[in-house]
């Protein structure tokens, strides 16, 4: 888990300061938090809520609403499986069920070893590649379930 | 001018950059740079060119060399082979492009190009996108130019109307029309904004003109400003789309430095400018109202229309929203007139259309056709059939909000019109292919599963109703659908078409009503016989070993971790359906293929 220092918080508060005011504050001001933080915790969002001068409710409310941020911290790679039509008809689930299986952690959760964070993902537009998963910037197409374990070999160095 | 001798243009769409093209690029510019050819020969990195299939893709020109599936390696091969001897790598060519004779084809007479025409993706694997200049050469910023020195407002206007042109986005309504309410309200504030939120699962049409022709949606939307009156406007495009991301920054920026945007345009005082906005993963988004309120740095929740936004768009004012394809259409229509664009297509579906074929394809990929191409000369002609010789089921357009089509129904010629008569729509122009080893129960679930998760939870049809919809389907892969199931699915279709706010809600059960039209059978298969027709869904197998197949070499009983299966050494051996656990794991290990799924 990362540790939050004075240095993040320091960094949000200028953030803060810039967008206050200003249309769309709320998202911007999220959006720049994760990357401050690589995602929202409760005493972030409501630093942001007094600094901007918003309700609580409000920044919760666009937090939790777009995927994109994250309320729990997250592992140092992210899985994506790429769950859109072209790659479920091309066997995706049985896909993403062996990363599950590989690293015995559910879908949206984090293994315990802090490394990987599994997610299902809306299309990547990659579909001539499909099935398709990710992990950070990496895209790894064409694959089959025997692929996944060697693959996550790769990032456990 | 620096002359070239050759050409080499290497994709950099999102489909061959996750194949490795952008490791290819590197390799070419490194070997040109050992053999002293930068001086005459050219490396230009494209947009998408459409085949994704046969990514990464490498086109050498003059000759016209159409190289697919390249590798790092096959680059030294191209370079000392093609660019030094003169000798094409006959190896490295996609299959279809040389003739029975050997010789090369042209692109335009390769099976996958033939039947295209290719108007909003023209630049699409033509020019790099990441340089303005590219693009004025094939006539960019020239309607613009046109409209603001040789047309009137209402002229412009005029000129998208009778061009014909409908929303690409998914809803067909007519753009000329879109730009006449917008220009009718009066305020002294207006905007201009572009749907760049593609999130149809399986399209990605709107991705590769961001990303392979960048500066059409620029124009457009200038020109879309001056004919409403706007002197603002915002592109909100998906954070999952980085390239694209990318090229709309250096797009607008060198646009801005050449003066087709900003203050004074062209010297005729027309102010225009663009802002970017990222989308952070809400399908809902792409409803126009759920966008404006996202743009807004609001949840991005839609609400009721009237007012629509070309009365009280964004931050209340008169919005003009159209997406990238639509946009990408307009320069064309001002340059070469509304006649050339309506004698294109059907009656009531005028022009061209993207369509991202993928699944159960041979050439995965985009394809443009004019609105009226067959469904079939789509997927057989240009798409090249099923992989495998397996049999066609279905496929399935407009996404979460489309339906699948059956066999039955390859002859029709594809507007938004029949493929609504069809129980389909158009939607943004994904096709998904689908086989014989695809379940329609299955993809009815996948779609709701989709739409039950991407509710914005505004609306209680959609919110709850998509829900009810979807443990029935659940129920019914499990095993455990009941009499009655199908009635009440179109039950709550009906009820929730007829009552949610927005499209997504709408159009949600249209996946389970087409499926429901045209292959109840398999609906009725999975609640009264407790069976999958297709071999999909997990819990309605069950595994059979054949006895004139198996050896009775007992890997099978040694893999089972329910130990289901018995049977003596050189004997066929026996599952137990009732202990087995249908994991699948004696079908892997078997080497005789004497287990099967039924």
């Amino acid at each position: 888990m990362p540790a939050y220092n004075q240095s993040m918080y320091l960094e949000l508060d200028k953030v803060i300061e810039t967008n206050k005011g200003q249309k769309g504050a709320v998202m911007m001001t999220l959006q720049s938090a994760q990357d401050i933080f690589g995602h929202v915790p409760k005493d972030v969002q409501i630093r942001i809520a007094e600094g901007l001068g918003v309700p609580l409710s409000e920044v919760y409310g666009v937090a939790t609403f777009y995927s994109q941020f994250a309320l729990d911290p997250r592992g140092q790679y992210i899985i994506g499986v790429c769950l859109g039509t072209a790659c479920y008809v091309k066997g995706s689930k049985d896909v993403l069920d062996k990363v599950v299986e590989t690293l015995a952690t559910p879908v949206g959760k984090t293994s315990p070893d802090g490394l990987f964070t599994i997610k299902d993902t809306r299309c990547l537009g990659a579909c001539g590649l499909a099935p398709v998963m990710m992990i950070n910037d990496d895209v790894y197409g064409r694959l089959v379930p025997a692929d996944i374990p060697g693959i996550l070999n790769k990032y456990r160095a | 001018m620096e002359l070239f001798r050759s050409h080499v243009l290497i994709c950099g769409g999102t489909g061959c950059t996750s194949s490795g093209s952008t490791e290819l690029l590197k390799r070419f510019e490194e070997l040109l740079a050992e053999n002293g050819l930068e001086k005459e020969v050219k490396l230009v990195h494209t947009g998408c060119f459409g085949l994704c299939e046969a990514g990464p893709v490498v086109i050498v020109y003059p000759e016209g060399a159409f190289y697919s599936r390249i590798k790092a390696e096959d680059v030294e091969t191209i370079v000392k082979e093609h660019l030094i001897k003169g000798r094409i790598v006959t190896s490295l060519l996609h299959k279809d492009s040389v003739d029975s004779t050997g010789a090369i084809r042209a692109l335009d007479e390769i099976d996958f190009y033939k039947k295209q025409n290719r108007v909003a993706l023209r630049n699409c694997g033509v020019i790099d996108p990441e340089n303005i200049n590219e693009y004025i050469a094939f006539d960019g910023y020239k309607a613009l130019a046109k409209c603001l020195t040789e047309l009137s407002r209402e002229e412009v206007i005029d000129i998208v109307k009778a061009s014909g042109l409908r929303g690409r986005g998914g809803a067909g309504f007519s753009t000329g029309m879109k730009w006449q309410f917008a220009y009718n309200s009066v305020n002294d504030q207006k905007y201009v904004c572009c749907n760049a939120d593609e999130g149809d699962p399986g399209a990605f049409m709107d991705r590769s003109v961001l990303e392979g022709d960048p500066h059409v949606v620029l124009e457009a939307m200038a020109i879309a400003g001056y004919a409403i009156g706007a002197d603002q406007g915002y592109i909100y495009v998906r954070a999952e789309y980085p390239i694209a991301v990318k090229r709309l920054q250096i797009a607008i920026k060198q646009a801005r430095e050449a003066g087709v945007l900003g203050k004074d345009i062209f010297g005729t005082g027309f102010n225009f400018d663009i802002g970017l906005r990222l989308g952070a993963g809400a399908f809902v988004c792409g409803e126009e109202t759920a966008l404006l309120a996202s743009i807004e740095g609001q949840r991005g929740e839609p609400r009721p229309r009237p007012p629509f936004p070309a009365v009280k768009g964004l931050f209340g004012k008169p919005t003009l929203l159209n997406n990238v394809e639509t946009y990408a259409n307009i320069p064309q229509i001002i340059l070469k007139g509304a006649d050339w664009f309506a004698n294109m297509g059907t009656e009531r579906s005028k022009g061209t259309k993207v369509f991202a074929l993928g699944g159960k394809i041979n050439n995965t990929g985009l394809v443009e056709v004019p609105m009226g191409t067959t469904l079939r000369e789509i997927i057989y002609e240009i798409g090249g059939g099923i992989p495998k010789n397996k049999a066609f089921k279905a496929v399935q357009t407009g996404g979460p909000s489309g339906g699948c089509l059956p066999a039955s129904m390859l002859d029709t010629p594809v507007d938004y019109d029949n493929l609504v008569a069809a129980g389909s729509m158009m939607g943004s122009g994904g096709m998904i292919v689908m086989d014989e080893d695809n379940c329609m129960v299955d993809i009815a679930r996948f779609f709701l599963d989709f739409t039950v998760d991407e509710s914005c939870g505004k609306c209680t049809p959609c919110r709850i109703g998509t829900r009810r919809m979807l443990e029935i389907l659940d129920r019914i892969v499990e095993g455990k659908g009941e009499d009655g199931d199908i009635e009440k699915l179109e039950s709550l279709a009906a009820s929730i078409k007829a009552s949610a706010l927005c499209a997504l809600g709408q159009t949600a059960p249209n996946p389970v009503l087409s499926t429901l039209k045209h292959f109840r059978h398999e609906y009725e298969a999975h609640i009264y016989e407790k069976r999958c027709p297709a071999g999909v869904c997990q819990k309605l197998l069950s595994y059979v070993i054949d006895p004139a197949k198996c050896r009775g070499c007992t890997m099978c009983a040694k893999v089972c971790p329910a130990g289901a299966i018995t049977g003596s050494v050189k004997q066929p051996h026996v599952i137990n359906t009732e202990k087995c656990l249908k994991c699948g794991a004696c079908m892997d290990k078997c080497k005789f293929g004497a287990i099967s799924k039924k």
